[in-house]
């Protein structure tokens, strides 16, 4: 369990660590051939700012070999905003006085009716955490009724056990997003105080849970915002480390959510500035070749379209962060603000005029059995 | 040049092609047909084979372009034969490339379940091609076991590396009875033309095309290269030239006798 090499690390000595690192450390880390978690150390601190153009240069050389001239396209399908769990930054936190709503059976086909006439053939499913309503029983129903329309799903929703995600990877289920949120065990209790999700240890070992069950790809990240955001991402790399050697099957890709306002919500402790975004995404690309990395409408237009060429191999479009968003309850609240708010068809539009093919598929289901 | 004959089909391009990474499907045509090649992969994740209007296919349609549908993605030899069975039914070939690779980070091939498919497929009627590591007791073993060629990869896929594998195809050229196409890691044409040189029956490209600057140029510069190479080695090449020695210190002696 990565639980071993977590309790192994002390917050407080990585964080000096990292704001240790001097110019020639990322010189270095730049001229290495196969870059350690040491390196990336380097990549992400301070010291390194000077160095982005480099680094952009390197990423974008990097992630064209491996991707090709070639950007994924998402979007993301709200079921439920019911939640059990109070997460001071989240929209649908249940403290969160906010009208709920859970998708019906038609319903859901509608949005997926909706979602596939806008070109999209892999589809992320996102809900709360309300085990009474949005629980097992209600995702067997709804991977039954998605499963015809697309090639791949994923899900973005509160943690399970083992034998759960067992149950529904046959069910048609690729991928599972799980977000640690923060590594800062103190500052995870501090974010989550009520619920399920306030066990930090359950949501740590949820990446061990879901390669034991064998999943094909899994997402991490932190929300960038709830603590020093180099530190976080140094324990986010630790994680990606260890699975990528323990579940060797797995494919992995690493998320960047800024928090994001929404009404009555948490401001960020930490701001991260666009250009510590990009040496962040170019850091990751430099420490691993091979990891996807996704970039959501959390981030405004102009610069999510340079964001293209800087190693993000994933991105979402047309998205609606409340269910029934597009089409069934328009009006219903969202867990956050969309900044980009272009169209699916604008969005491969903006890429083809960069030189890169949208792609809606990449997966098929006669793949797996 | 001799045609290349796998499984009773005849190629006059020794040079195969992959679809993947071309910043548009227009482009991906266009570098097709500038290669001349006749055999072109296409990655069943990447095609909607229910469709008749898939993008991607549609591009494909030419009659001298024989479709070589690959099981990237699958962990198994049973995912990859029910894979197979699904793209026999639907894109109207019994022909697949074989690719195993569980590891979705480096992507290099399952030896083990790669036999294990190859002994099925084969079974089951299929032209197989497997992609596989350059072991050359592999590839005798999936001779044995049916298969219609081998793949051996020169350097791990998408690297652009070259032959790194260089000793061991050559092992793997000299035993074998099928045709042998070095697959992954060809980064330029003086790496398709090395690879042709030594022997191999064919090369397949596709990251080299595709990330170019230029992918039509770079097409027809690798089907040079294929040429070029293919030819020399069916002209014979002319040993290295060693150094002349003036003397023979150790058998002048001979002479005196």
């Amino acid at each position: 369990m990565f639980t071993e090499i977590f309790t192994r690390h002390n917050w407080d000595e990585v964080k000096a660590g990292i704001y240790a690192k001097t110019a020639s450390d990322v010189e270095r880390a730049l001229a290495a051939r196969r870059r350690t978690l040491d390196d990336f150390a380097a990549l992400i601190s301070p010291a390194a700012a000077p160095y982005l153009e480099e680094m952009a240069r390197i990423s974008h050389q990097l992630t064209l070999q491996r991707f090709g001239n070639t950007m994924q396209l998402y979007i993301p399908l709200y079921l439920s905003n019911e939640c059990q769990n109070i997460c001071t930054y989240c929209g649908f936190s249940l403290n969160n006085s906010i009208a709920r709503k859970t998708l019906g059976a038609g319903e859901i086909l509608q949005e997926i009716n909706a979602i596939k006439a806008m070109g999209f053939d892999h589809v992320l499913l996102v809900t709360g955490e309300a085990q009474q309503t949005v629980g097992l029983d209600y995702f067997r129903k709804a991977l039954a009724l998605v499963r015809p329309h697309f090639s791949n799903i994923s899900m973005e929703v509160q943690p399970m056990d083992e034998a759960d995600y067992r149950e529904l990877i046959p069910l048609g289920l690729y991928g599972v997003l799980v977000y640690q949120e923060t590594y800062h065990q103190a500052d995870y209790k501090l974010h989550h105080p009520k619920g399920k999700k306030s066990n930090f240890r359950y949501r740590l070992e949820t990446p061990d849970r879901l390669g034991k069950a064998g999943i094909h790809k899994m997402g991490l990240g932190v929300l960038i915002g709830l603590e020093d955001w180099r530190t976080d991402s140094f324990f986010t790399a630790l994680h990606l480390q260890y699975l990528e050697q323990t579940y060797w099957q797995t494919k992995y890709s690493i998320s960047f959510p800024r928090l994001r306002p929404f009404s009555g919500g948490l401001a960020p402790k930490v701001e991260m500035s666009n250009r510590e975004l990009v040496q962040l995404i170019c850091a990751y690309r430099l420490l691993n070749q091979e990891v996807e990395l996704s970039i959501s409408t959390r981030e405004e237009e102009a610069f999510r379209d340079r964001l293209v060429k800087l190693g993000v191999t994933a991105m979402s479009a047309g998205s609606k962060t409340n269910p029934g968003g597009y089409v069934v309850d328009r009006q219903s609240l969202g867990q956050f603000e969309i900044s980009d708010e272009r169209s699916a068809a604008e969005i491969a539009e903006m890429l083809h005029q960069q030189g890169y093919e949208a792609v809606w598929k990449d997966w098929d289901p006669s793949l797996a059995i | 040049m001799q045609p290349l004959t796998i499984a009773g089909r005849q190629f006059q391009s020794r040079l195969f092609t992959g679809t993947g990474k071309f910043s548009s499907a227009a482009l991906m045509e266009e570098a097709l047909l500038a290669s001349g090649s006749e055999m072109v992969t296409v990655a069943l994740k990447r095609v909607d084979m229910q469709q008749q209007a898939d993008d991607i296919l549609t591009h494909l349609h030419h009659p001298h372009l024989h479709l070589l549908p690959n099981t990237s993605g699958v962990r198994t030899a049973k995912e990859a034969v029910y894979a197979a069975q699904l793209a026999r039914e639907a894109l109207e070939t019994n022909w697949i490339k074989l690719e195993i690779h569980p590891d979705p980070r480096y992507l290099l091939p399952d030896p083990i379940e790669t036999l294990l498919a190859t002994e099925e497929l084969a079974k089951l009627g299929f032209v197989v091609l497997p992609y596989i590591h350059a072991d050359p007791v592999l590839c005798k073993r999936l001779e044995s076991a049916g298969t219609a060629a081998v793949m051996p990869l020169g350097a791990p896929i998408g690297s652009n590396k070259g032959l790194k594998t260089f000793d061991f195809l050559e092992i793997i050229i000299q035993q074998s009875k099928v045709p042998v196409i070095v697959d992954a890691g060809i980064g330029a044409p003086s790496h398709a033309a090395r690879a042709m040189e030594m022997g191999a029956d064919a090369v397949l490209v596709n990251t080299a095309i595709a990330v170019a600057k230029a992918p039509v140029q770079m097409a027809q510069a690798f089907k040079l290269a294929v040429e070029a190479g293919r030819q020399a080695y069916e002209s014979g090449l002319a040993a290295a030239s060693r150094q002349a020695i003036a003397s023979s210190p150790l058998t002048a002696f001979l002479d005196e006798f």
